[in-house]
């Protein structure tokens, strides 16, 4: 979770290879919004969705889930292993252990959690984005978006 | 044309299977969720059977048993499934074209499987239906868990 803590929660189920999820991302940072990111991997349309999933967790681990959340989303050409190392790299993280975290069943067991539990509250596309128990599904309207900003 | 309701007997079909025909008989004994989407390949049908495939434990564990059914051959559903990487069996309704679909009400008149859901008990009878509004429309899974639970009460 990121943002002002006064601003209003949103609490988006992603890919990291989506893009329609990339282009939200782009869309967040610029507005004054409280932000949950829950992973929502869909494996068949993004082969590498779930690596990066749990690249990112695996980067949570040493405090830095956010910048990997970015990192992955700002370049989403180049998520395959030695892309996914490079960014560990260049985030300062202990590439060694990053590698053995990203592949624990614990982090398995994380990410399906949020997939199950997105499955449950009506995900069925990404992104979908939650703000004030509503549902919106797949690339939101600026409107919907500017008008959850104002409010907040 | 719409979807067959709930208390109604699963209609008598024939569908193109990897080794054979699934058949009404197919059905028996156990519960059935046919997962019927308009083409292989297409981008929603790949999203949807891909979260479903995600869920087979989950639908494991309340007893229910998937098929993917569309109106393309059977070569072309396996090349599908295994691009994929799904496990979810592929049904084929390619020949005569349409006929299943046509007697579970799915079929659209552009030749193909609207987008549907049908879930049959074990004793052959639907227990839930549904159609997506538009053929672009992807049914959430929790459709599915609500259905499946409210039968479990």
């Amino acid at each position: 979770m990121r943002g002002p803590e006064s601003a209003r929660l949103v609490v988006v189920y992603g890919d990291f290879e989506c893009p329609f999820c990339a282009a939200l991302e782009l869309r967040l940072r610029e507005l004054p919004l409280r932000v949950a990111f829950r992973h929502f991997p869909v494996r068949s349309s993004h082969p590498r969705a779930w690596p990066a999933a749990r690249a990112a967790e695996a980067a949570g681990l040493q405090g830095r889930f956010w910048e990997m959340h970015d990192a992955l989303f700002d370049d989403q050409g180049r998520l395959e292993d030695p892309h996914l190392w490079d960014r560990a790299e260049r985030l300062g993280l202990d590439v060694a252990r990053f590698d053995a975290d990203r592949r624990t069943a614990a982090i398995e067991a994380r990410i399906a959690a949020d997939f199950r539990a997105g499955v449950r509250a009506g995900v069925a596309t990404t992104p979908t984005l939650f703000a004030d128990g509503e549902l919106h599904a797949g690339r939101p309207d600026p409107a919907v978006l500017d008008a959850l900003a104002n409010l907040g | 044309m719409a979807v067959i309701e709930a208390g109604q007997p699963a209609p008598a079909f024939s569908l193109g299977r990897e080794d054979g025909r699934f058949t009404r008989a197919d059905l028996e004994g156990r519960r059935t969720l046919l997962v019927f989407y308009p083409f292989a390949f297409s981008s929603v049908c790949t999203e949807q059977l891909s979260i479903y495939d995600d869920l087979r434990d989950d639908f494991t564990a309340h007893g229910v048993t998937l098929y993917g059914v569309s109106c393309d051959a059977g070569a072309s559903q396996r090349a599908f499934k295994e691009q994929l990487g799904i496990e979810i069996e592929q049904l084929s309704d390619f020949e005569p074209k349409g006929e299943a679909c046509r007697a579970f009400g799915v079929l659209h008149p552009g030749g193909f499987p609207q987008r549907a859901l049908v879930l049959i008990g074990p004793d052959g009878v639907v227990e839930w239906s549904y159609e997506a509004a538009s053929p672009g429309d992807l049914p959430g899974a929790n459709l599915i868990f609500d259905a499946l639970e409210a039968q479990a009460v």
